[in-house]
């Protein structure tokens, strides 16, 4: 046999163990859902719509997907309002101490992460009887995103061009004009950057809800899907697969749509 | 070329004399009152949902706060106590222990490793098999934790779990007999796609007339690998392994499938933390712990902005 | 509705103490097309956004028609400028970008859309309306940024580099358009270019800038013919002027061991035993194959083809000097050759500045 022909043979058994690796873990979460009387045995599913019923009979799981949907969309708008205007000023305007500010905002966004402030904000929701409020839980979450929105959105507008404002400048634009008319159609891509990634990081966080939130009622999908599989008795396999499915269903779509629009070069907060 | 970069402001006018200008010279017009206007409400949210509790973790280190009882109305300053009863704890040495496992298993061997693997199996490839594996592995990276974690416990079940069956073994309870192993090989099944992604960038960013004429000196794959490539996405590589080490040090998602069990065989730090805080109610101690991580989170975060901006 | 433009004791210093512009006087009449010309760093793209307010001047004044506008903003100075990169609105249509200036001043959208096509019909842009800049040429992207300026009602045009982002057969039919396009506007326009040969095609007159001061102003013909100074004489030409260390003796000029005759234009105005620079350009020198008065005699060292001249340099006892020959009757390298220049286009600088009576 020829090098050649063993190297293709080689990448070929590479490819196979990697895309067995990858795949194996979420066979069941294609397979469960559709599956009558599911089990944690991947089999074939002799597709039944049945158990998506029993989400709409469960009392916290389609309002916990609500719930997240409300703090995502609430900590995403925050985010981006806040982070865009904190950037065009960062980014247009040279105020004192502007370099150091930078700096200082990336390294607490990289070293004040939720496992490290989980206990303070826990003391101080508990003390100042902020547990169970979820603008409190939505301001803690954009004090977290902020930093890195603003850094990758600044960043975004230093390589626009400065001549577009100045020639609306000359043009005779008031400041409020310039926003509205070339700053903020320049900067979409960048403004629906960070909001895709504010809405995929809420979306996705266990840590914070878990900690603040004690009221089922207002608990996230992620709290309550783990609450669905570690309390007590049987797991209800039919609802934790389909439950699931459906909180996966939404970030698979907007890493669809983002990675077609933008092509996919962001997340956890950096880009080279 | 552009014009020159606007410049800053001019500040007050020279006393006397000279005429005040005072009108604004960045690009928009915006001036100093409305750029500071536009940047305050980030800060000040900044200020008291971020750099506050980091501060506040600093001082409840330093007390014998509990949740409930006698100091959780009167907390006392207690100075390095936390700290000290900390280092005699064999707990908190164990957790160390396996946090260090974790981030060197997960993270530097099995990210990292496996990431750039990827990256260089694919780099040549267009077309559908490139989209299916990066898309594989980039799902592991985007679902939820709450989800991934369950379908990992799915995976692991003993008895009806898909990977004992496929390894044809019975009743090998992974998640308790072997909850580091498989935490650490969750990890790297959940994180790989940033190094994968990382690294595919920087495979593209390596001349490829480096590469050929590396071949048409007859290199190997290995010494392309070695002579050329290495060298060039040194930095890259170092981003990589200081930003995965910071992330994985501060994953939670362990607790997710074995909460720090059996026995705290899997408890990392960040789950030490919530557990002794949060669960045992002993916040200055857990403050303690989470001063600890601060500071280690630090290090590494200032190392990786020195070399970030030795390369700009 | 038109107006001049009037500079006075202009200053601009950059924090940090770079003195882009040093006490600078300028007058720049209604409906001139000028020119701000000099190297890079000179100045004068600072003094162009001076002008047009994105600069504030650390001191001295910029009038406008009638009014001090030192202390306006930008948008209060009513001049219209043309930015290097032309600044099109990638997110609007090219008639969007043509009525941009109205839509800031809030008139309707069915005026702005009528004043956009009545000002694109005229830059030849009547296809292209629904476009959008990126989906256009270099050549077309430039005449929509001069149709956004036409359709404001701007006292006074300023265009910073305006051909730079062409290529170099366009930017000469863009040349040509432009001029006629300003003389037949008639507004006050000043552009700025690092290209003497724009400057010299287009201007009527043209302000030569080194280090944040103006070194010459005139008519192209006036800056092109009699260069205040050997700075102007070396960056002005197509082919440098030859600039020869000289001493004066006997009524006559010494330059590299021949001797030369005081040309018309410093006659009677030099000291004997005094050093000067002795310029002349290499189209003002005449070829000659034989000995002859006046004359600069050396080897043939390079022949350059001009198309249809070549441009020789000869090797005068170590000296390089360079004349301009016609077609047909070139040397070959290593001839015997001569260099006589015209006593009424030679020129005499003392101490850098040109002798003139």
């Amino acid at each position: 046999m020829t090098r050649f022909a063993l190297g293709r043979i080689g990448f070929a058994t590479l490819i196979a163990v990697l895309l067995a690796f990858f795949t194996l873990p979420l066979l069941w979460l294609a397979s469960a859902p559709l599956t009558s009387d599911p089990t944690y045995k991947v089999a074939a599913p002799d597709l039944t719509w049945e158990n998506f019923r029993t989400i709409l009979e469960h009392p916290y799981a389609l309002p916990s997907l609500y719930n997240s949907l409300v703090l995502s969309a609430g900590t995403a708008l925050l985010v981006v309002l806040l982070a865009a205007l904190a950037a065009y000023a960062l980014s247009r305007v040279r105020l004192p101490g502007r370099d150091a500010l930078l700096y200082v905002l990336l390294l607490l966004s990289s070293i004040i992460t939720g496992t490290a402030a989980m206990v303070p904000l826990f003391q101080l929701a508990v003390d100042l009887r902020l547990i169970d409020s979820r603008l409190g839980l939505i301001l803690i979450l954009s004090g977290g995103l902020l930093p890195a929105a603003i850094f990758m959105l600044k960043d975004f507008m230093d390589s626009t061009p400065e001549s577009y404002e100045e020639s609306a400048r000359v043009f005779g634009a008031s400041p409020l004009q310039i926003v509205r008319h070339v700053v903020v159609p320049l900067v979409r891509p960048g403004l629906a950057t960070i909001a895709v990634w504010a809405v995929a990081n809420v979306w996705g966080n266990f840590l914070m809800p878990f900690l603040l939130l004690r009221d089922v009622e207002k608990q996230p999908a992620a709290v309550i899907m783990y609450t669905l599989y570690t309390e007590g008795g049987q797991a209800d396999l039919r609802l934790l697969s389909t439950f699931g499915l459906l909180y996966s269903v939404p970030v698979v779509l907007m890493y669809l749509i983002v990675s077609r629009k933008y092509g996919f070069r962001f997340h956890g907060g950096i880009k080279r | 070329m552009a014009p020159p970069a606007t410049p800053a402001d001019l500040g007050p006018p020279p006393a006397g004399g000279e005429r005040g200008h005072r009108h604004s010279v960045d690009a928009a017009g915006l001036g100093r009152l409305r750029a500071g206007a536009f940047t305050a409400p980030a800060l000040a949210l900044i200020a008291v949902f971020l750099v506050f509790p980091a501060l506040w973790v600093l001082y409840l280190g330093l007390t014998d706060y509990r949740l409930t009882g006698v100091a959780a109305a009167e907390p006392r300053i207690v100075g390095l106590d936390n700290f000290l009863a900390a280092l005699a704890n064999p707990r908190f040495w164990g957790s160390t222990w396996l946090t260090v496992q974790f981030v060197a298993g997960s993270a530097v061997a099995g990210q990292a490793v496996l990431g750039f693997a990827i990256a260089w199996l694919l780099r040549d490839r267009r077309g559908p098999l490139r989209r299916i594996v990066e898309g594989l592995v980039i799902l592991a990276w985007i679902l939820p934790s709450a989800v991934v974690a369950f379908l990992w416990v799915a995976l692991l079940d003993p008895s009806d779990g898909t990977l004992n069956a496929v390894l044809g073994l019975t009743d090998v309870a992974w998640l308790i007999d072997h909850p580091m192993l498989s935490i650490i090989v969750f990890n790297v099944w959940r994180g790989t796609a940033f190094s994968m992604l990382l690294y595919a960038a920087a495979l593209e960013s390596v001349p490829p007339s480096h590469l050929e004429s590396a071949r048409l000196a007859g290199a190997s794959s290995r010494r392309q690998l070695r002579d050329v490539v290495f060298p060039h996405i040194r930095g890259h590589v170092l981003t990589n392994l200081l930003l995965i080490s910071l992330w994985t040090f501060n994953d939670f998602t362990p607790f997710m499938l074995t909460a720090g069990g059996p026995d705290g065989r899997s408890e990392v730090l960040a789950v030490h933390v919530y557990i002794e805080a949060v669960r045992n109610g002993s916040l200055g101690y857990g403050a303690a712990i989470s001063t600890i991580i601060l500071l280690i989170n630090l290090v590494v975060a200032v190392c990786y902005l020195r070399l970030l901006r030795s390369r700009r | 509705m038109m107006a001049a433009i009037e500079l006075r004791g202009l200053t601009k210093v950059y924090p940090g103490g770079v003195r882009a512009l040093d006490h600078l006087d300028l007058a720049i009449p209604d409906g001139e097309f000028f020119a701000l010309l000099g190297p890079s760093g000179c100045g004068k793209t600072t003094l162009l956004r001076t002008i047009a307010g994105l600069e504030t001047a650390t001191g001295g004044a910029v009038v406008i028609g009638d009014r001090d506008v030192t202390g306006v903003q930008p948008g209060g100075r009513n001049v219209a400028m043309v930015f290097q990169d032309y600044a099109l609105f990638p997110h609007m249509d090219v008639s969007d970008n043509i009525a941009y200036p109205l839509r800031v001043k809030k008139v309707a959208r069915a005026a702005r859309r009528a004043r956009a096509a009545e000002v694109g019909a005229r830059l030849g842009l009547e296809h292209l309306m629904d476009r959008r800049p990126g989906r256009l040429s270099g050549g077309q992207q430039q005449r929509v940024a001069l149709a956004r300026v036409m359709a404001t009602q701007a006292q006074a045009f300023l265009f910073d580099e305006p051909l730079s982002n062409l290529d170099a057969r366009l930017r000469l039919e863009a040349r040509t358009f432009l001029k006629k396009l300003q003389r037949d506007l008639g507004v006050t326009t000043v552009f700025v270019t690092h290209d003497q040969a724009e400057a010299l095609a287009m201007a009527d007159r043209m302000a030569v800038m080194e280090a944040g001061h103006i070194r010459q102003i005139g008519t192209p013909a006036e800056v092109f013919r009699r260069p205040a100074n050997t700075f102007v004489a070396a960056f002005i030409g197509s082919t440098p002027m030859n600039l020869l260390d000289g001493v004066v003796r006997d009524g006559r000029l010494e330059v590299a061991g021949c001797a030369l005759p005081v040309p018309s234009s410093a006659e009677g105005l030099l000291a004997d035993g005094e050093r000067i620079v002795y310029g002349v350009r290499p189209e003002y020198n005449a070829y000659a194959s034989e000995p002859a008065e006046g004359a600069l005699g050396g080897k043939v060292a390079i022949m350059e083809n001009l198309g249809a001249s070549h441009l020789v340099t000869l090797d005068v006892n170590e000296v390089m000097v360079q004349v301009v020959v016609p077609e047909g009757r070139e040397p070959a390298v290593g001839d015997q050759g001569y260099a006589v220049p015209r006593r009424d286009r030679a020129l005499v600088y003392r101490d850098g500045e040109l002798v003139t009576g």
